[in-house]
C-alpha cells in the first residue's frame, strides 16, 4: 500500500533519517518505536510528503509519489499527531469536514459521514460544535481522528497521537484506536516511544536509531535476538519500569 | 523601487476610477486655481484674486495655505495652479538662484519660456527684515545688521525657508561676516512667540508684518544692501492667461493698488484683529476698487463637517488601498522567503522617510491635493500590515501548519481556510496600528492642499490662535481614538470565537 524505498533525509548537519526500507500493506499495523531523536517522526512526515526525502522514492499503491499526485495522495492517508494538531479556529465539526467541503461532498453526505465517526470513535455528539479549546485532550485526540478518517483513506499515519494524554485517558483510547484499526482494516502505521503501547498495537515493531532501522519484528524476537546492546537496553528499560 | 511605482500608479489608476471629480482629466476645464503660501499675506493676495476671478461663469477656487515656495512655483508650472501671489526678490534669489539677471526683462523672458506671465507690482515692497525687540536693541545699541558682528552670543531664529534661500542667512552671514554660532530654523509665525519670551534674540520677518509694531520691534538698518526688492507681484499661467483673458484682466486691477502700510493694516486685520481673510480681502476691494464680491464665512461647525469630510477622504481611501495590496503582500513575503526579506527591507525603509517629506516628494508624481496625500498616507500604511501579515502567519505553530499540509488542500485554499484566519487578529492588529497612523499623518496633507482637520492647526499656528489649532487637533485625536474603537470592535467579526476563547 505504501512504500518508502530507500530514503534518507538530512537537515542541515543532521542525518535524520538514512536509508530507510518501509512497506506497510492493507489490515497490516506497523509500529515505529525510537528514543527521541532517532528519525521516526521525519520518517512518517517523508511518508505523508510534508517533507520531501534528499533520496530515495515513495510509493502509494505502486505509484511513485511526485508533485503532480501529491495532493491526491495526502487525501487518501490519514494524518494524526500527538495533541491533534486541530485547527483552533475552527470549532471540531468544521475541522472534520474542512476537506470535504473543498471536494463539494453534499451536506447530507458530510452529515452522515461524520455522524457515524462520532459513534466510531465514541464522541459525544452535542461537543461536535465545540472549539479545539473547549474540549479536553481525549477529545481532541478523538476529532483529530475523526479528521483523519472523513474521507476514508487507505492509510493512516499517526505520529505519538496518545503522547500528550494522561495515564487514564490514554488506556482507554489505546483500547479503542486498535478496535477502529482492527475493524477498519486500513494500513497503519503508528509512531511511540512507548514500547509497551508498540507492543500493545502490533505484531512487529520496527525499531529506530540515528535514522535508521536496527532491528524489525515481534517483541519477542526483539528481545530474543537483539542485534545489539542498545536494543535490548531499550526494551528492557521500559518493560521493567512497566512491571514495577 | 519598481515595484512601489507600479503600486502606486495603480493606486491613482484604481483612485480616479472611483472618484473621477478629482482626477486630472475630470477636473472642470474652466475651474481656475489660485494658490497661496502658507503666511498670511499670501493667503490674503490668493482671496483677493479668488474675489476677482469668481463671478457668473467663471469658477475659482483658492488653495490657501499650500507650504512655501517651491511647492508652490512647481505647481504653478505643472499646471496644477494657474495662478499665485509672489515677491520679485524671491524669483531671482530663490526660484532662479544661481541665476543672473540684468533686469526685470530678463526675468520675464525666463519666465514666459517656462509658460508663465508676471503682472506689474501690486503695489507694496514686502523686503526681509532682520528685527529685535526694541529694548534688547536699545540695551545693546543695536542699530544697523553689521552692529550684530559685536555680539556672538545672541541667538538668532530664522524661518525654515530664510535658512537655505539665496539672499537667506548663508548669504548674509558672508555679507556682513556674522559670527553668531546659535541659529535656529523655525516656522516664521513661531519666531515672534520665541522672541517674545526670550529664547530667540534675533528674527527674519517681512516688513508688512502686523506683528513689527504688535511686538515692539526694531528693524536693522540693512546698511550694506544685501536685501533686494521684493515687489509682490502675481505669477500666472500664459495659457490660462490665453483662455480667460477676462479673468486676467480684472486680476490686474489690483497692479499697484496696495501700498505698503495698506498690506500692513489688512495683515493686522487678520492677525491681531481676527477678522478672516476673505472678508479683508472683500471690504478691501470695495473701498479700493469699489468692486463688490460676496464673502462666505463658514461657521465653526460647516468648517468642522468639511474637514472632517476631507480628512476621512484622505483616510479611507489610502487605508482601503494599503489593506487591499499589504495583505497579499504580507503573503507574498511569507511564501518566498528571501523575497519576503527584501520586501519587507523596502517598505521599512519607506516607513522611516520623515512623513512630511514623503509628503512633499510625491509632489512632482501627482501636484498637489489630495492624491499626492492619499499615495504617501498609503505608502505608510503599507508597513504595520504587511509586516504582521507576515508575522501573523510565520508564527502559526509548525504542528498546525503541517496538519494543514497533510490534508491535501491546495495551497489557495489552505490560505483562506486556515492560514490567514489563524493569523486575523495579527494583521487586524496591524490595520489597526496602520488607522491610528494614518489619521494622524493625514494632518499633514493640508500642507499640500489636501485638507482635513491639518487645514485649522495651520491656520491656528499662521494666526497663533490656539483655539483654532484644537479645532483640528481634537477632531483629529477623537477620530484616532473612534478608529481604534471600530476595530476593536470589528475584531469579533474577523477573528474567529475560537482563538478568542484562550483569554
Amino acid at each position: 500500500m505504501l512504500r518508502l524505498k530507500n530514503v534518507s533525509k538530512k537537515f542541515e548537519n543532521l542525518q535524520a533519517v538514512s536509508s530507510v526500507d518501509l512497506t506497510v500493506s492493507e489490515r497490516e499495523t506497523k509500529v515505529l518505536v525510537g528514543p527521541s531523536g532517532c528519525g521516526k517522526s521525519t520518517l512518517i512526515r517523508l511518508a505523508i510528503g510534508i517533507i520531501e526525502p534528499d533520496e530515495g522514492e515513495i510509493y502509494f499503491k505502486g505509484e511513485l509519489v511526485a508533485h503532480e499526485n501529491l495532493l491526491e495522495i495526502r487525501r487518501k492517508i490519514g494524518y494524526v499527531i500527538q495533541e491533534g494538531g486541530l485547527f483552533p479556529h475552527l470549532t471540531a465539526v468544521q475541522n472534520i469536514k474542512l476537506v470535504a467541503e473543498y471536494l463539494e461532498w453534499s451536506s447530507n453526505k458530510i452529515t452522515a459521514r461524520i455522524k457515524e465517526l462520532a459513534e466510531l470513535t465514541h464522541f459525544p455528539k452535542d461537543a461536535l460544535e465545540r472549539f479545539p479549546l473547549q474540549l479536553s485532550g481525549g477529545q481532541r485526540q478523538r476529532v483529530s481522528l475523526m479528521r483523519a478518517l472523513m474521507l476514508d483513506p487507505e492509510v493512516l499515519l499517526l505520529d505519538e497521537p496518545l503522547g500528550a494524554l494522561d495515564p487514564m485517558i490514554k488506556a482507554d483510547l489505546q483500547e479503542e484506536l486498535r478496535t477502529i484499526f482492527r475493524t477498519l482494516g486500513k494500513a497503519v502505521v503508528l509512531v511511540t516511544h512507548d514500547i509497551n503501547e508498540a507492543e500493545f498495537f502490533a505484531d512487529e515493531l520496527l525499531l529506530m536509531k540515528d535514522g535508521k532501522i536496527l532491528q524489525q519484528g515481534s517483541i519477542r524476537e526483539l528481545l530474543k535476538n537483539p542485534v545489539d546492546d542498545f536494543v535490548e537496553k531499550f526494551i528492557n528499560a521500559q518493560r521493567v519500569r512497566a512491571s514495577n | 523601487m519598481l515595484l512601489i511605482r507600479r503600486l502606486l500608479l495603480g493606486l491613482v489608476i484604481a483612485a480616479n476610477f472611483c472618484f473621477p471629480q478629482w482626477s486630472m482629466g475630470g477636473e472642470s476645464q474652466n475651474e481656475i486655481k489660485i494658490g497661496s503660501k502658507k503666511f498670511t499675506e499670501s493667503v490674503i493676495l490668493g482671496e483677493m484674486a479668488y474675489h476677482l476671478i469668481n463671478k457668473k461663469g467663471v469658477t475659482a477656487v483658492h488653495k490657501a495655505e499650500l507650504g512655501g515656495t517651491q511647492i508652490l512655483f512647481k505647481s504653478l508650472v505643472q499646471g496644477e495652479l494657474d495662478i499665485y501671489p509672489e515677491y520679485t526678490g524671491t524669483i531671482v534669489q530663490e526660484i532662479f538662484s544661481g541665476e543672473l539677471f540684468r533686469n526685470e526683462e530678463e526675468v520675464r523672458d525666463k519666465l514666459e519660456s517656462m509658460g508663465i506671465l508676471m503682472s506689474k507690482p501690486i503695489g507694496f515692497n514686502n523686503s526681509y527684515i532682520i528685527g529685535m525687540k526694541k529694548e534688547a536693541a536699545k540695551k545693546f545699541g543695536i542699530d544697523k545688521i553689521s552692529d550684530l558682528k559685536n555680539y556672538p552670543e545672541l541667538k538668532f531664529g530664522f524661518s525654515n525657508e530664510f535658512m537655505d534661500r539665496g539672499d537667506g542667512w548663508p548669504s548674509l552671514q558672508r555679507k556682513y561676516n556674522l559670527p553668531q554660532r546659535d541659529v535656529r530654523g523655525i516656522d516664521h509665525d513661531i519666531g515672534y512667540r520665541g522672541l517674545e519670551n526670550g529664547s530667540i534674540d534675533v528674527i527674519d520677518l517681512y516688513s508688512t508684518d502686523a506683528e513689527i509694531d504688535y511686538y515692539d520691534l526694531k528693524s536693522l538698518i540693512d546698511d550694506l544692501n544685501h536685501f533686494p526688492e521684493y515687489q509682490a507681484v502675481f505669477l500666472y499661467r500664459s495659457d490660462f492667461a490665453m483662455r480667460n483673458p477676462e479673468s486676467v484682466k480684472s486680476l490686474l486691477r489690483l497692479e499697484g493698488m496696495i501700498s505698503e502700510s495698506d498690506m500692513v493694516k489688512l495683515n493686522a486685520d487678520v492677525k491681531l484683529a481676527g477678522k478672516s481673510e476673505g472678508e479683508v480681502a472683500s471690504k478691501f476691494l470695495e473701498r479700493k476698487l469699489n468692486v463688490k464680491t460676496e464673502f462666505y464665512q463658514m461657521t465653526i461647525f460647516e468648517k468642522l463637517i468639511r474637514n472632517t469630510y476631507d480628512h476621512l477622504f484622505l483616510v479611507v481611501i489610502s487605508l482601503s488601498a494599503a489593506i487591499i495590496i499589504a495583505i497579499p503582500l504580507g503573503i507574498f513575503a511569507y511564501k518566498t522567503a528571501k523575497f519576503g526579506q527584501l520586501l519587507l527591507g523596502t517598505i521599512g525603509v519607506i516607513q522611516t522617510i520623515p512623513s512630511l517629506a514623503l509628503i512633499v516628494f510625491m509632489i512632482p508624481l501627482l501636484g498637489i491635493g489630495a492624491k499626492p496625500a492619499i499615495a504617501a498616507l498609503f505608502l505608510y500604511s503599507l508597513l504595520p500590515i504587511v509586516r504582521n501579515t507576515y508575522s501573523g502567519l510565520k508564527d502559526i505553530p509548525l504542528q498546525l501548519s503541517e496538519s494543514a499540509e497533510a490534508l491535501g488542500l491546495p495551497s489557495r485554499v489552505k490560505m483562506i481556510k486556515i492560514e490567514l484566519p489563524l493569523a486575523s487578529r495579527s494583521i487586524l492588529s496591524g490595520i489597526k496600528t496602520a488607522a491610528v497612523i494614518n489619521v494622524g499623518t493625514a494632518t499633514l496633507g493640508a500642507i499640500i492642499g489636501a485638507g482635513g482637520y491639518g487645514q485649522p492647526i495651520l491656520t491656528g499656528i499662521r494666526l497663533d490662535d490656539t483655539g483654532l489649532i484644537l479645532q483640528g487637533a481634537i477632531p483629529a485625536a477623537l477620530l484616532a481614538f473612534g478608529v481604534q474603537w471600530l476595530f476593536e470592535m470589528l475584531e469579533p467579526i474577523f477573528v474567529s470565537k475560537g482563538l478568542r476563547l484562550g483569554e
